[in-house]
């Protein structure tokens, strides 16, 4: 792990040499995120998101234990459950204010650091066992924020556990046995809350083992850079303690401004008025939306309004889910040797261009009502999301030009680097 | 290999997708829409100011006093307000004394101490709001087959909710004529009032506040009919979150804190890499 300059762990108070003996968690801290883990010393604020997805994380875990405490997962009490915390706890409402909210941020600050990956290209060898965790993580955290969003049981979160659980109808033959499996039932009820509950008070845990993985697999090879050139010497690299757990902090400053100015003043502008309407089987909403970090891939499901060989309903529940699985390739299906998105001219017109205005789009349509113009401008959003992971990127990975790397990161922060009288600028270093 | 398989399938959802839109788009050039009333009358709810708006929002206690006094005379005739207990009126400004007689002049569910039967008995402070129905059933029964819904939280579940009650409940009126010529089929239905604001345009709820003066505030405010509405919304801002008030109070403070620490991270993220050589241009 890490590289040989790193500096080695010499516990200088007794107690922490006495300690590093029997259990050496210090030094694992040390080796981990303090002096001891050398980082490339030109990272940009993009890189500040994983630390900010672990806060998130952290705080998800520590509200949701305390709102567990006083909620009830009962259909016949849970919505009434979440207003007495809102009500009669002691600063209940800000607990779940900083939850619900929380869990947008967390999806915020997931984007954001997924999309750094797909422009830096940091799914690459050496670290495509990173990104894979990383997809795992996505799909967990999918799963927990869906299981979250039904317990408290107000309209949306029925008709969204009755709509998501619906698309297992769509399987053939076993689709219905599944689905009825899932909920424990013909419909939501008690048997699917009080299972949710379970598995969203359970899953946080599951996905704090596997950032456990994730991090520890990031920490063979280190972190990549803005230039994607590897670290190569000493001088390309600084202590992640002082100077990353400075920048970090100062990250995280800003992000927490944000999340408290809509934990304290937009509490419920990213939720549904619907979900403070008491779940009722009888009466469907006019329009049954899930929360707004799942419309990109809502889009995409609603997107396939036509039979061709399979129902319509069946191509957009793969659909769906191939949209997410297909990450799980891109270290194989683009072959490019450059990383970084700032030396690849072809990539960067479709990242910027292709990727990211599809992307929007389907964000807002997947918030958007299911009528035109909104699904035929869906329609086309998902299907350049296919075309481009899956076509244009093997495509232009063969036939781009990349332009010339910097020799190292030294370099490319300081303009020069004594090693490199000797380098070939043309050729991507590794 | 996986990029040829990569292909074909990103083809192959490509083409499903694209032939769903080539469908969709002959259908929307080609067929026509149906106009509906709703689509072509419904209004979006009118703007309102109420004391609690905004990051430095407080109750207006006297205002929700009125409030509370049309939620008891008028609404109250249909509307539970279940979240609420009567001892809560005292966070609007009552004190204890006057929230014992006041939950004590509304009668609310019990038991007979004697032989177990259900009767009823005068509120304490601690009982909540009771509901004027003793089940759903019985509320259709009452309003046309409709059920007046629970007031506790009706501004947090509509769309910019004090907007769209306060223009709900001034927003009664005949139905246009250009409206019944359009859509004959459109006409409202007995027992059906016509408001644009409503979602489907015919509510079943009678104008609730229908004349001025319908009720006489204990403060001498003259009870209009825009008077009374404003005062009910602002009461149900509060009963939908009684807590806003100190949300609103709470976040400055840490709203502050959190700034002046930022800035000081900035300082020290600036001081840490001080010692690193600047950034020169790429070359
Ligand atoms: C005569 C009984 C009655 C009275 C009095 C009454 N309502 Fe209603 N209210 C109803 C009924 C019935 C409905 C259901 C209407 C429907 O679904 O068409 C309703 C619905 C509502 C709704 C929900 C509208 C929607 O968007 O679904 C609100 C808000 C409301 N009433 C507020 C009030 C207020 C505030 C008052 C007091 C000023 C009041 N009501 C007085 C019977 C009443
Ligand atoms: C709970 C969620 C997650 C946590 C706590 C987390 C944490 C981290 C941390 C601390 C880093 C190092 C700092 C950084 O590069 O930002 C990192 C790097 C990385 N993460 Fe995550 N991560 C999470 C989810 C994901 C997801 C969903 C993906 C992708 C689908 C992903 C992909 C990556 C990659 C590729 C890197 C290496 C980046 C590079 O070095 O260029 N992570 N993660």
């Amino acid at each position: 792990m890490s590289f040989p300059w790193a500096k080695h762990y010499e516990p200088k108070a007794p107690l922490m040499r006495w300690l590093d003996e029997k259990l050496p968690l210090p030094r694992l801290v040390y080796n981990s995120i303090g002096a001891g883990y050398p980082v490339p010393r030109n990272l940009n604020y993009a890189w500040n998101f994983g630390v900010l997805a672990g806060f998130c994380l952290v705080l998800q875990i520590v509200t949701g234990v305390i709102l567990a405490m006083h909620y009830a997962a009962n259909a016949g009490v849970a919505f009434d459950s979440v207003e007495h915390i809102m009500r009669d706890v002691n600063w209940g409402w800000l607990l779940r204010y900083a939850h619900a909210n929380g869990a947008s941020f967390f999806f915020v600050v997931i984007y954001i650091h997924i999309f750094r990956g797909f422009f830096y290209s940091s799914y690459k060898a050496p670290r495509e066992m990173v990104w894979l965790l990383g997809v795992v993580i996505f799909l967990l955290m999918m799963a927990t924020a869906f299981m979250g969003y039904v317990l408290p049981w107000g309209q949306m979160s029925f008709w969204g556990a009755k709509v998501i659980t619906g698309l297992f109808g769509a399987i053939p033959l076993v689709g219905e046995s599944i689905q009825v499996w899932l909920l424990g039932g013909y419909a939501p009820d008690n048997a699917a809350l009080n299972r949710f509950f379970s598995l969203h008070f359970l899953l946080p845990f599951v996905i704090a083992g596997v950032v456990i993985l994730h991090i520890w697999a990031l920490h063979i090879p280190g972190s990549s850079n803005p230039t994607g050139v590897e670290v190569k010497s000493e001088s390309d690299t600084i202590p992640f303690h002082p100077y990353y757990t400075a920048k970090d902090g100062f990250g995280l400053g800003v992000a927490l401004i944000l999340y408290f100015t809509f934990v304290f003043y937009l509490p419920n502008a990213l939720g549904h008025a619907d979900n403070y309407i008491p779940a009722n089987p009888l009466s469907t909403p006019a329009h049954i939306v899930p929360e707004w970090y799942f419309w990109p891939f809502y889009a995409i499901l609603r997107a396939f309004t036509a039979d061709f060989i399979l129902p319509a309903k069946l191509w957009g529940v793969l659909a769906m889910f191939a949209a997410i699985l297909v990450w799980f390739f891109l270290p194989w299906l683009d072959k490019s040797p450059v990383r970084s998105g700032h030396y690849r001219p072809l990539f960067r017109k479709f990242f910027w261009f292709g990727l990211i205005p599809a992307m929007l789009v389907l964000f807002y349509c997947g918030g958007a009502a299911a009528e035109e113009p909104y699904v035929m401008i869906s329609q086309i959003a998902t299907a350049y999301y296919f075309l481009h992971f899956l076509v244009i990127l093997p495509i232009i990975s063969s036939i781009e030009k990349p332009e010339p790397l910097p020799f190292s990161i030294t370099e490319a922060v300081l303009g020069t680097d004594t090693q490199a009288v000797l380098s070939d600028n043309t050729t991507p270093a590794n | 290999m996986t990029r040829l398989i990569g292909i074909l399938v990103g083809l192959g959802f490509t083409f499903v997708v694209l032939l769903a839109f080539v469908m969709g788009a002959f259908t929307w050039a080609t067929e026509e829409v149906a106009e509906t009333a709703e689509h072509a009358f419904h209004k979006p709810a009118e703007p309102l100011k109420l004391a609690s708006n905004g990051p430095f929002g407080k109750f207006d206690r006297q205002q929700l006093q009125r409030g509370y006094q049309v939620y008891k005379e008028v609404c109250a005739a249909c509307h539970s307000m279940h979240l609420l207990s009567f001892r809560n009126l005292t966070e609007i400004g009552y004190s204890e004394a006057q929230v014992k007689a006041e939950a004590a002049s509304w009668t609310v569910p019990g038991i007979d101490p004697n032989t177990g039967e259900a009767n009823t008995r005068p509120g304490i402070p601690t009982d909540r709001f009771p509901s004027p129905y003793p089940n759903e059933t019985a509320a259709r029964a009452a309003n046309n087959n409709a059920n007046p819904p629970d007031l506790s939280l009706i501004t947090k579940a509509r769309p910019h909710g004090p907007e769209y009650l306060h223009s709900l409940l001034t927003g009664y009126q005949e139905q246009p004529a250009e409206l019944l010529e359009k859509f004959p089929e459109a006409k409202t239905g007995v027992g059906l009032y016509y408001n644009p604001y409503f979602a489907n345009l015919n509510i079943a709820m009678p104008p609730p506040l229908s004349t001025d003066g319908q009720v006489t505030y204990a403060d001498g405010t003259e009870a209009t009919i825009n008077q009374m509405s404003t005062d009910v919304t602002a009461f149900l801002v509060w009963t939908a979150e009684p807590t806003l008030e100190k949300r609103n109070q709470t976040g400055w403070p840490v709203l502050g804190f959190l700034i002046f620490a930022t800035v000081l991270a900035w300082f020290a993220k600036k001081q840490v890499w001080a010692d690193l050589k600047p950034r020169k241009q790429k070359t």
